[in-house]
C-alpha cells in the first residue's frame, strides 16, 4: 500500500539518480548543440563567434555526407540481412540433435565475445590481408589473382566483418525462438500434408517473426553506430567509400579539429537516428500485436 | 475404406520397450477407443498408426496396404492432438483450409469444402478469427474441421477434450459422436478417462503397461472384464475388491463386486459394517463402508437411502454378479 507519506518518500529517495541521469544526458546533448552553431576550430584557439545554421550548411552540403549515409544504410542493411538469414539457417541446423551439440553451440556464441577492435584486425591481417591472408591464399591455390578486399571493396569488408560478430546473437535468439514452437504443431502441419518446405514457409517463418523483428530492431540500434571495425580496417576509405555517419563525425572532430562542424554532424545523426527508429517502433508495434 | 490392422507392432526406445508386441484389428467406420491410465502407451500406439513415431517392428496396415514406412501425410489419415495445434498465425478458415492447400486444390474448390466443413461444426461466424479470440470448445471444433475437410479414411483423437472443462467435455462427447453417426468414418480416440471410453466406443481397447489387457465393447468389458486391471479401471465408481477367506469361499483368489450389486440394508446382510462417507449426487448415493476385515466397501444405492456415518449396516452381493480372479489376477469363469 502507498500512502501519500511513502509516495513523497519514495520519490525523494529516487530523485539524486534521476537527477544524474537526467545531466549525464541533457548536458552533452546541450552543448552539442551550442557547438553546433559556433564556429570552434581546435587549430585556431579563442575563436568561438555565433554563426548560426553555417556549419549545418556545410555538413548537409558535403558530398561526403550523402556517402556517409548511403554507407550507413549499407551497412545496417547488409549486416541485418546476412545475419538474418545466415541465423535461420544456423538456427535450423544447431536446433538438429547431433553429437557434440553443446561445444558447437558454445563455439557458435564466441564471435560476439570477442571485442570489436580485435576481431577487425584479425580480419584485416588474417584473411582480407592481399598477400598474407587466407583469402588471398585460397584464390591464388586455384590460380587466381587475390582480391583486395579492403581497397577495392572496403565497405564490403567491413559488412562482412561486422556481421560475423552479429551473426552468433541471431542464430542465439532464433533458436531460442526455434526451439520455442509447439512440437504438436509441426506435427499437425506434417500429417496436413506439408513438406519440409511448406513447414518452414507456413509453420516456422512466421512462428519466428517475432524474434527476427527483435533481433532487427536491437541490431539496428548497434549498426548505425558501427565505428571501431571501421578505424581499425579501412580509416573510412579509400575516400569516403566506407565512411559512416559515425566515422564521419569523428572525422570532422579529430581529424580536421572542427568541433563545430562535427556537433552538427552528430545533431544531424541524432535526427537521422530518430527517424529510423520512429519507422522501426511501428513495424515492431504491427508484429508484437499479432 | 478405413480399416486398420497391427500386426505384431513393436516400440522401443534404446533399450526400453514402451510397447511389446501387439496385434490389433480395427474394422472399417468403427469406434474404437485406447483407454488406460498415464504412461500405458496408448499415445504411443497412436502416434504409431499415424506414422508420427517409427515402428520397431511389426507391420501397420491401413485399407490393407502396407503403410509401415508411408510418410504421415501419405496414409490418408488426420490427427486431432490434445493441444489443438492450431496455427496461430492463422484464421480460422486458414487453418481449416491448410491440409486442401498443401494436396493442392483450387481456391474454389478449397472455399467450397471449408464452408460446408464451417457449417457442420457451427463455426461460420468465426471463419475469419484467429485461434486465441476463440473459446476451447470453438478451437477443438476448428482442429475437427481441419481433420474433416481431407475427407480421411480414418480420424485419430488423441485426448481430445482432456483441456476442456467438465460441462464443455459432456457436450464435445455428445457432438463428435454425432459427428461419427454422421460420417460414417473410423475413429480411434484415444482417452485415460473411462466414462468417454463407455459412452462414445464401439470397441474399446484397454491397455496396461504398452499391452493390450482386453478388446471388447464398453458392456462387454463392464460385465466380463478378462482380469482384475480391466475389472478396476472399466466402471464408476470402482469395483469392490475383497481377498482372503470370504474369497475362498467362493473359490477364488480375489472377488470383485461393484457398488451397483451391493445391497445395502440396516440389519442382517452377509457382511457387517459401518457408514463412513456418503456422497449424495440426488440421483445416487455412494457410501463408503466400512467392512472391518474385508476393507472399505464402496456401495451405490438409491438418492433417497437414509443411512448416515456411523450407522451399523449389512450388505449382501448379489451371487450372479460377483467376479471371481485367480491368485494371477487372472478371470475364473
Amino acid at each position: 500500500m502507498s500512502t501519500q507519506h511513502s509516495r513523497a518518500a519514495a520519490r525523494l529517495l529516487v530523485a539524486p539518480s534521476v537527477v544524474l541521469l537526467f545531466l549525464w544526458m541533457i548536458v552533452p546533448l546541450a552543448m552539442t548543440v551550442w557547438f553546433s552553431f559556433l564556429r570552434f576550430n581546435l587549430l585556431m584557439p579563442g575563436t568561438r563567434e555565433w554563426i548560426g545554421f553555417l556549419n549545418y550548411e556545410f555538413f548537409l552540403t558535403d558530398p561526403a555526407f550523402f556517402a556517409a549515409v548511403a554507407n550507413t544504410l549499407a551497412i545496417v542493411l547488409g549486416v541485418l540481412a546476412i545475419t538474418i538469414v545466415g541465423g535461420i539457417l544456423f538456427a535450423l541446423l544447431l536446433d538438429q540433435p547431433f553429437f557434440g551439440q553443446g561445444a558447437v553451440r558454445l563455439l557458435m556464441i564466441a564471435p560476439f565475445f570477442v571485442m570489436p577492435t580485435v576481431s577487425a584486425l584479425v580480419w584485416k591481417n588474417m584473411f582480407m590481408n592481399p598477400v598474407n591472408g587466407l583469402f588471398a591464399w585460397l584464390q591464388k591455390s586455384v590460380g587466381m589473382a587475390p582480391h583486395d578486399w579492403l581497397a577495392t571493396t572496403p565497405l564490403l569488408a567491413v559488412i562482412v566483418i561486422v556481421a560475423w560478430q552479429w551473426l552468433p546473437f541471431s542464430t542465439l535468439i532464433l533458436l531460442t525462438a526455434l526451439q520455442s514452437l509447439d512440437e504438436e504443431q509441426r506435427e499437425a502441419a506434417e500429417l496436413d500434408g506439408a513438406g519440409a518446405l511448406a513447414r518452414f514457409r507456413y509453420i516456422v517463418l512466421p512462428h519466428l517473426s517475432r524474434a527476427i523483428t527483435v533481433v532487427i530492431l536491437i541490431q539496428t540500434i548497434f549498426l548505425l553506430s558501427v565505428f571501431a571495425e571501421i578505424l581499425v580496417t579501412t580509416n573510412g576509405g579509400p575516400g569516403t567509400d566506407s565512411t559512416n555517419l559515425a566515422y564521419l563525425v569523428y572525422a570532422q572532430a579529430l581529424l580536421q579539429f572542427d568541433v563545430g562542424g562535427a556537433s552538427a554532424g552528430g545533431i544531424v545523426a541524432v535526427v537521422l537516428a530518430n527517424i529510423v527508429a520512429f519507422f522501426l517502433m511501428r513495424m515492431i508495434g504491427r508484429t508484437l500485436e499479432g | 475404406m478405413g480399416s486398420i490392422v497391427l500386426e505384431k507392432v513393436e516400440k522401443t526406445f534404446g533399450e526400453v520397450t514402451v510397447i511389446p508386441p501387439i496385434d490389433l484389428e480395427i474394422g472399417d467406420g468403427e469406434f474404437t477407443v485406447f483407454v488406460g491410465p498415464s504412461g500405458c502407451g496408448k499415445s504411443t500406439l497412436l502416434r504409431l498408426i499415424a506414422g508420427l513415431e517409427d515402428v520397431s517392428a511389426g507391420r501397420v496396415l491401413i485399407d490393407g496396404r502396407d503403410a509401415t514406412d508411408l510418410a504421415p501425410a501419405k496414409r490418408g489419415l488426420s490427427m486431432v492432438f490434445q493441444s489443438y495445434a492450431l496455427y496461430p498465425h492463422m484464421s480460422v478458415r486458414a487453418n481449416i483450409a491448410f491440409p486442401l492447400k498443401m494436396a493442392g486444390m483450387t481456391a474454389h474448390e478449397i472455399d467450397a469444402k471449408v464452408t460446408a466443413a464451417a457449417a457442420t461444426l457451427n463455426l461460420t461466424d468465426y471463419l475469419d478469427r484467429k485461434p486465441k479470440q476463440l473459446s476451447g470448445g470453438q478451437r477443438q471444433r476448428v482442429a475437427i474441421g481441419r481433420a474433416i475437410v481431407r475427407q480421411p479414411s480414418a480420424f485419430l483423437f488423441d485426448e481430445p477434450l482432456s483441456n476442456l472443462d467438465a460441462a464443455l467435455r459432456v457436450q464435445m462427447r455428445l457432438e463428435i459422436s454425432e459427428l461419427h453417426h454422421q460420417l460414417g468414418t473410423t475413429m480411434i480416440y484415444v482417452t485415460h478417462d473411462q466414462v468417454e471410453a463407455m459412452t462414445m466406443a464401439d470397441k474399446i481397447v484397454v491397455l496396461n503397461k504398452g499391452r493390450i489387457a482386453q478388446v471388447g465393447s464398453p458392456l462387454d468389458l463392464y460385465r466380463r472384464p478378462d482380469n482384475l486391471f480391466v475389472a478396476g479401471f472399466i466402471g464408476s465408481p470402482k469395483m469392490n475388491f475383497v481377498t482372503g477367506p470370504v474369497a475362498a469361499a467362493h473359490g477364488a483368489h480375489t472377488i470383485g463386486v461393484r457398488p451397483e450389486h451391493l445391497a445395502i440394508s440396516a440389519d442382517g446382510g452377509d457382511w457387517p459394517g459401518t457408514v463412513g462417507v456418503a456422497e449424495r449426487l440426488g440421483s445416487d448415493t455412494f457410501l463408503h463402508v466400512d467392512a472391518g476385515d474385508l476393507g472399505t466397501l464402496t456401495v451405490r444405492a438409491g438418492g433417497d437411502v437414509g443411512f448416515r456415518h456411523g450407522d451399523r449396516v449389512g450388505l449382501t452381493p448379489d451371487p450372479a454378479a460377483i467376479h471371481r480372479f485367480d491368485d494371477k489376477g487372472m478371470a475364473i469363469r
